[in-house]
């Protein structure tokens, strides 16, 4: 049994980092609470050792713990939902709502990083083993186990990495405007305002952003209600949204101009900057669920063919 | 779990006796543009709603 220890220890190191490196404290500051961080290291080294333990099975001839690792696969399920509800129980206290699209989305994505765990801890220890199968030195085995599970990491961490509104759309300033309570950003009707206070706060101290998708692709994307939903709570919560909850004229509302696809939005912020937050629609993450390629169609192909 | 109406009209304030009758919300009739103001304000902070202007000297508390 010892002799396994050389490709179970790298491995277990090697899917615990790769869990670790993905906790970064950014913007999101989810799931950076001090209690997830404990939850999620714990789940990443459980899946790291789940991805190290699996070859020595194997070598072993114990092929019953294929089972086990349906067993990890199950238990990391459980931990998309784990995510999606305690983000759904918070969603009310939040002043601007994630919407469940974003819900959906951080919960998809802490499963994935599992699974990274699990993949980076087997790779490493798949390497490990060849190398020692090549009558390699162990502690070179070890480093080029190690350099491969970097390998594998960062692979991983670029493929699972999503696009970002500013990948598929230009983000411009927006002229808000009034014909009579009606708001207006750029021509386009968004809600009626009843207060002239909240008017004249609108015309003050609020901002506006136009965003243009690039394509057809990217209309069909910003079209999608829960990613406008991800941009009005990111500009909201990165910005200083200046609204309280009895205050629902201040709430951001981002609306399509339906003739050209484009996305308007308004917001009021504390300190208001428009580079800020052109800066912040920009970064939005692009939601997996939000994603449609409706050029790629049957339909669009032939039509497209045809036409030139 | 908070348990609401939404999208309903809560109240409906006017200067104008004439333009608004019956209806299902409560109507509340305003000395002027003033009193108007004064009244939707106080109904939309008790009910969390949002003032719109139908028309001038007429508008409605709603909860979004």
């Amino acid at each position: 049994m010892n002799e396994y220890y050389i490709l179970i220890i790298p491995a277990l190191i090697m899917g615990t980092f790769s869990r670790v490196t993905m906790m970064k404290s950014d913007y999101r500051q989810y799931p950076t609470y001090p209690k997830g961080y404990l939850a999620h290291f714990t789940l990443g080294f459980i899946a790291a050792g789940l991805g190290a333990i699996a070859l020595p099975a194997l070598i072993e001839k114990e092929f019953s713990a294929i089972t086990f690792l349906a067993l990890g696969a199950q238990h990391f399920r459980d931990v998309r939902g784990m995510e999606r509800q305690s983000l759904d129980n918070i969603e009310i206290t939040e002043m601007v709502p994630r919407g469940t699209a974003y819900i959906e989305d951080i919960a998809k994505t802490f499963e994935a990083r599992n699974y990274m765990a699990i993949i980076t801890a087997l790779v490493t220890s798949v390497i490990v083993y060849i190398a020692i199968v090549f009558s390699i030195q162990s502690y070179i085995a070890v480093f080029i186990g190690v350099l491969g599970g970097l390998g594998t990491h960062f692979f991983i961490k670029n493929l699972i990495r999503g696009k970002e509104i500013g990948d598929i759309a230009e983000v411009k300033e927006a002229e808000i405007s009034f014909d009579g309570p009606m708001l207006k950003i750029n021509g386009v009707f968004i809600m009626n305002v009843g207060f002239e206070e909240s008017r004249n706060i609108f015309l003050k101290k609020g901002l506006a952003v136009e965003i243009i998708p690039k394509d057809d692709n990217a209309i069909a994307y910003l079209s999608n209600i829960g990613q406008r939903q991800a941009i009005q709570h990111n500009a909201a919560n990165q910005l200083g949204i200046r609204k309280d909850v009895d205050e629902p004229d201040f709430t951001p509302i981002a609306r399509r101009n339906s003739d050209n696809g484009n996305i308007v939005m308004g917001i009021v912020l504390m300190r208001p900057n428009i580079n800020a937050l052109i800066d912040v629609v920009k970064k939005t993450p692009l939601l997996e669920s939000s994603k449609q390629k409706p050029l790629d169609s049957i339909t669009n192909l032939k039509y497209r063919e045809n036409k030139i | 779990m908070e348990i609401g109406l939404t999208h309903f009209i809560i109240a409906i304030v006017t200067t104008n006796k004439d333009a608004v009758s019956s209806g299902s919300s409560p109507i509340f009739y305003a000395k002027d543009e003033e009193h108007l103001n004064t009244i939707c304000l106080r109904i939309s902070k008790v009910v969390r709603g949002m003032v719109h202007e139908v028309d001038s000297g007429t508008k409605l508390v709603i909860k979004q």
